[in-house]
């Protein structure tokens, strides 16, 4: 079980959290302009690396809300956490 | 080139002749016709039927460790073809159909034994949900039938149906010509048939790579035992094939989870079937040497560490132990997990990919060896003719730009 660091929370063990896929994935803005490559794009393709992954992570039963974090999908180590409206770190 | 397996040649092995290697352990040679990346069952069974049907015998199969030991000697060798929508169904009966003459027409048993899968309804929504998978299968000719509560225990005593246990049994829907195979030797049956027809297996031998021409198309792969060319370009790599895909600059709509499985101690045949649950998320069997294989589910996030978390599968024993209370003293022997790779509509993709040459067979996730014989079939003939097998067409990549998904969330028997 991952000891995942909520923003808010602290360090808390992952049976708290919901995953919510790859981070940073932004709705088209103008959607009805947007063809069928696009959508596809933005529905289905994701990155999937080996390595330093930037996903979502919501604590539900904690204080309820979605954060950002970087993790290694090969040691499944979390380098750290962040806010939803802050850019991952470098 | 080893000798056939027959009556005569058993007497005559077991009379202190040695057995022979049964696939030759090759080295690369600079150039091929076709490269297969990845030695599991799906890469070896399209290398054999490229070889056999299609005549492409200067065929390599490339692997990063042994062959075999990626998923397909981590998976719970469940065979079943009860899938839900016909284009689903259709891929899956082929496979079905091949498993049941496979050890004939590769001269090695595969173990493949029809004990019926039994797939358990706890709810409401279950009992709606099978019933329609039993209808529109057997509109599509395939076997499935519903049975109640009681005829469900008659078929595998050991289960509790009791009214007050936390999974109550509401009733099941059973495919008799389901069963289980031996995942190894599916490997090594393929291998061998493969092998003998001239193509090269080549084991410790990961593609870094791949080299693109002028005009696009793929002309080989850069390994860690240097270059080596090929006008096509198989990637049957299960949970890296997003990482494959990456180097040659596409992304896909893939993501590797790590899904777990263990088998207990060994006792005398106690479980007759396959049994399923997918509200309570366990499932069962009891292979030949008398463990109980166990599969559980998946984690909650992407992951190509293959190792699961301990809740995980504690949930699926507790699951196990509820609908099996006569299991719940028995010991796990050893547990494991294999990196899976889910598509959005959790089913595979088959087919071309936007880079001539470059042919893709992926997104198996939670259950692709059931499909190993039909996957490699219909894949190899994608290869050979440059177009999708007819079977193959409705799982091209193109489905997810125009909307004509292929949606197996029920049937994929994992939740994921």
């Amino acid at each position: 079980m991952l000891l995942i660091p909520c923003p808010w929370c602290g360090k808390r063990p992952e049976n708290e959290f919901r995953y919510a896929g790859q981070a940073h994935i932004a709705r088209p803005a103008d959607p009805a302009s947007v063809g069928d490559e696009a959508w596809a794009i933005h529905l289905f393709l994701r990155d999937n690396p080996k390595g330093r992954h930037t996903e979502r992570w919501r604590h539900i039963h904690g204080c309820g809300r979605f954060f950002n974090a970087v993790r290694d999908t090969v040691t499944d180590q979390f380098a750290g956490s962040y806010k939803s409206n802050e850019a991952p770190p470098a | 080139m080893p000798s056939p397996f027959s009556v005569l040649s058993l007497l005559s092995h077991a009379t202190g002749r040695s057995w022979e290697r049964q696939w030759r352990d090759a080295q690369p040679k600079p150039a091929y016709d076709t490269i297969i990346v990845g030695a599991g069952g799906h890469g070896l069974a399209t290398a054999f039927y490229l070889a056999h049907e299609h005549g492409i015998r200067n065929v390599a199969v490339l692997d990063k460790g042994w062959l075999g030991g990626g998923n397909t000697g981590r998976n719970t060798t469940i065979i079943r073809s009860n899938y839900l929508q016909p284009e689903s169904a259709a891929l899956y009966e082929h496979a079905l159909k091949l498993w049941e003459t496979l050890s004939q027409d590769l001269n090695y048993n595969v173990m493949y034994s029809a004990r019926g899968v039994l797939m358990l309804a706890h709810n409401h929504h279950d009992v709606q949900v099978f019933k329609r998978h039993v209808h529109a299968n057997r509109l599509a000719g395939i076997d499935n039938e519903w049975l109640t509560a009681e005829e469900a225990k008659d078929f595998c005593p050991p289960l509790e149906i009791g009214g007050h246990t936390r999974f109550p049994v509401l009733g099941a829907a059973l495919q008799r010509r389901g069963g289980v195979a031996r995942h190894d030797a599916v490997a090594w049956a393929y291998a061998r048939a493969a092998s003998a027809m001239g193509v090269d297996i080549i084991q410790n031998c990961a593609v870094t790579g791949i080299y693109r021409g002028p005009d696009g198309a793929v002309m080989g792969v850069e390994t860690e035992r240097g270059p080596i060319a090929a006008g096509r370009i198989g990637v049957v790599a299960a949970g890296h094939t997003s990482v494959l895909m990456g180097m040659a600059g596409l992304r896909f709509p893939l993501e590797s989870f790590p899904l777990q499985a263990l088998v207990s101690e060994p006792v005398k045949p106690v479980m007759p079937c396959v049994v399923m649950s997918n509200t309570a998320h366990a499932y069962v069997s009891q292979s030949d040497k008398g463990e109980l294989v166990i599969g559980a589910g998946t984690d909650a996030y992407t992951s190509y560490s293959q190792i699961g978390g301990l809740h995980v599968s504690s949930e699926t024993l507790a699951a196990i132990c509820e609908l099996f209370p006569s299991f719940r003293r028995l010991r796990m022997l050893r547990n494991w997990g294999g990196v899976v790779d889910t598509t959005p509509d959790r089913s595979p993709i088959i087919g071309l990919t936007p880079i001539p040459g470059l042919f893709v067979n992926c997104g198996w996730g939670t259950g692709g060896f059931k499909a190993t014989p039909g996957s490699g079939h219909i894949f190899a003939a994608t290869i050979a003719r440059g177009e999708p097998h007819p079977i193959a067409a409705p799982f091209s990549l193109d489905r997810f730009a125009d909307g004509r998904l292929i949606d197996e969330a029920a049937a994929a028997a994992v939740a994921h």
